[in-house]
């Protein structure tokens, strides 16, 4: 059977990366072990800083972006941690790394798979704190999806790329933090400041020098990240 | 055995009883020759950890529709010889050319190989068909699924296409990694101990498949510490030991009985 006979064409890029990101999704789906574990986080969060806060001192709206997006990065670390922990069992990395696919398409496979995972986490969370808090979201939520997704662009490019480093290490599940949060700190702000600005109602030109710097980092951070990323797994 | 065997053996007990820093170089300048261009090829491989060498100096030559069965002690490098043969590891010094293409770097000399490794290599929470269809579209196989379906058959596994990895018992997930390893038809299989596990049929079925895929021209190394299944297979032997290729022989030069003690007493007391 020569390689000749039976190859057609290496997928490029982008269709690998999709075939990555699908078999991350449906092994996530078989197993739903992050899905539920960042869900019950995320549940719990909302509920903790509900009890903690202080109604009289502090307006909800004043508060709630703060607590959504500080939900949005701790339960992205969640999503982020499995990403590299599942190739690793049975070294199922080494038949990527030897397979004729790019590094870079490994790295966005993975880093949509995350995107996919982080955003439906979202997705719970914003209902999930919108109740609690008594928000406005009529009119609000489209504008705040997307902002979602743009600030999880910049989140999952980082967040892949660390986790790709620590996964061979012994504390990888205390390194990613470390190393992750920090470069968090340009995504989270301007999210945090947009989404003030959507549930107060004031105008999108008050937003979009705070969206500009949250589409510059993404844009930043996904090059970035992605020409790093083969680096990262040399030996 | 002609006067080329005789000669061949004579070469290899005196690399044998020579010391390892003499015997290195002797054995690269003296290889056994190939009969026709290299389908892989590696020359003066060495790996260094640390201060610690893995490989040092490791040449090799085989043409296409050989195989190697590579022999060796624990901790003698033949894992890190062949991951860096499929381009997962780089080597220090030396490089390696399958069909004179480099392996690491160029996915289309990648897409050529086949690796069995010590893990399955497999995503247990997927069933055994997700699996090695995921991995004929990363090759770009034509038809993914009949690949699929074909391979799978070839190791008996057909009928458990459904079941998830994680209910597979080691032996039949030795299987379903070999039926990975060869879905997209590479011309080179690289091998290690890929009789871990199978069951005396699942062995037999391997060897046969094996013999089938050197007969249509696939160049194999094959790692082993089990010396008969090793040379039932073998056109060329070879001994490594901490690092390096301490031996290596023609399959017709060797006399099973005589290189298992050979052998025996190479691992013990050389070096």
């Amino acid at each position: 059977m020569p390689a000749d006979a039976v190859v057609r064409a290496r997928p490029g890029l982008l269709r690998a990366a999709l075939l990555i990101a699908a078999k991350d999704l449906a092994i996530e789906l078989r197993t739903r072990s992050a899905i539920l574990s960042a869900l019950a986080f995320t549940l719990l969060a909302v509920v903790i800083f509900f009890f903690a806060w202080d109604a009289t001192a502090v307006a909800s709206i004043d508060l709630a972006p703060g607590v959504l997006w500080v939900i949005f990065t701790f339960s992205g670390l969640l999503a982020l941690n499995r990403s590299f922990a599942l190739e690793q069992n049975d070294r199922a990395l080494d038949a990527l790394l030897a397979s004729p696919v790019d590094r870079e398409s490994i790295f966005l496979g993975k880093a949509l798979g995350n995107l996919v995972f982080v955003c439906l986490i979202q997705a719970c969370a914003i209902p999930a704190v919108a109740l609690f808090y008594n928000l406005p979201l009529t009119g609000v939520w489209p504008a705040l999806l997307a902002l979602t997704v743009a600030a999880a662009v910049g989140l999952v490019s980082v967040g892949t790329l660390f986790s790709a480093m620590a996964t061979n290490t012994r504390m990888a599940e205390l390194l990613l933090p470390m190393l992750a949060l920090p470069f968090f700190v340009p995504v989270v702000m301007p999210a945090a400041q947009v989404t003030a600005r959507l549930l107060a109602g004031r105008p999108m030109d008050e937003a979009w020098p705070w969206l500009r710097i949250l589409l510059a980092f993404d844009l930043v951070f996904l090059v970035a990240c992605t020409l790093a990323f083969p680096y990262t797994l040399e030996d | 055995m002609g006067l080329r065997s005789s000669t061949l053996r004579a070469r290899a007990v005196i690399v044998n009883r020579m010391p390892l820093a003499a015997a290195s170089p002797l054995i690269s300048a003296a290889s056994v020759t190939a009969p026709s261009a290299p389908m892989l090829e590696a020359q003066g491989v060495t790996r260094v950890y640390g201060r610690r060498k893995a490989l040092d100096g490791v040449s090799l030559s085989l043409p296409a529709g050989s195989c190697l069965a590579l022999f060796g002690p624990n901790g003698a490098g033949k894992t890190t010889l062949l991951r860096i043969l499929a381009g997962l590891l780089r080597p220090t010094r030396g490089t390696v050319l399958l069909a004179g293409s480099p392996t690491r770097g160029d996915a289309a000399a990648r897409a050529q190989v086949g690796l069995l490794s010590h893990q399955s290599m497999l995503y247990d929470a997927l069933t055994v068909r997700e699996n090695i269809v995921f991995t004929a579209r990363l090759y770009g196989v034509r038809d993914p699924l009949a690949a699929t379906d074909a391979s799978l058959e070839r190791l008996g596994m057909l009928e458990r296409a459904e079941q998830p990895v994680r209910a597979l018992s080691r032996g039949l997930q030795q299987r379903v990694s070999i039926a990975r390893a060869i879905v997209h038809g590479p011309r080179v299989l690289l091998l290690d101990e890929p009789y871990t596990g199978l069951d005396e049929a699942g062995a037999g079925a391997l060897t046969s498949l094996l013999s089938e895929l050197r007969a249509q021209g696939a160049t194999l190394v094959l790692v082993t510490h089990n010396l008969a299944e090793g040379l039932a297979l073998a056109t060329q032997a070879a001994v490594m030991r901490a690092g390096r290729l301490v031996r290596q022989d023609d399959r017709e030069a060797i006399d099973g009985a005589s290189y298992a003690e050979e052998y025996r007493e190479m691992v013990t007391n050389a070096g």
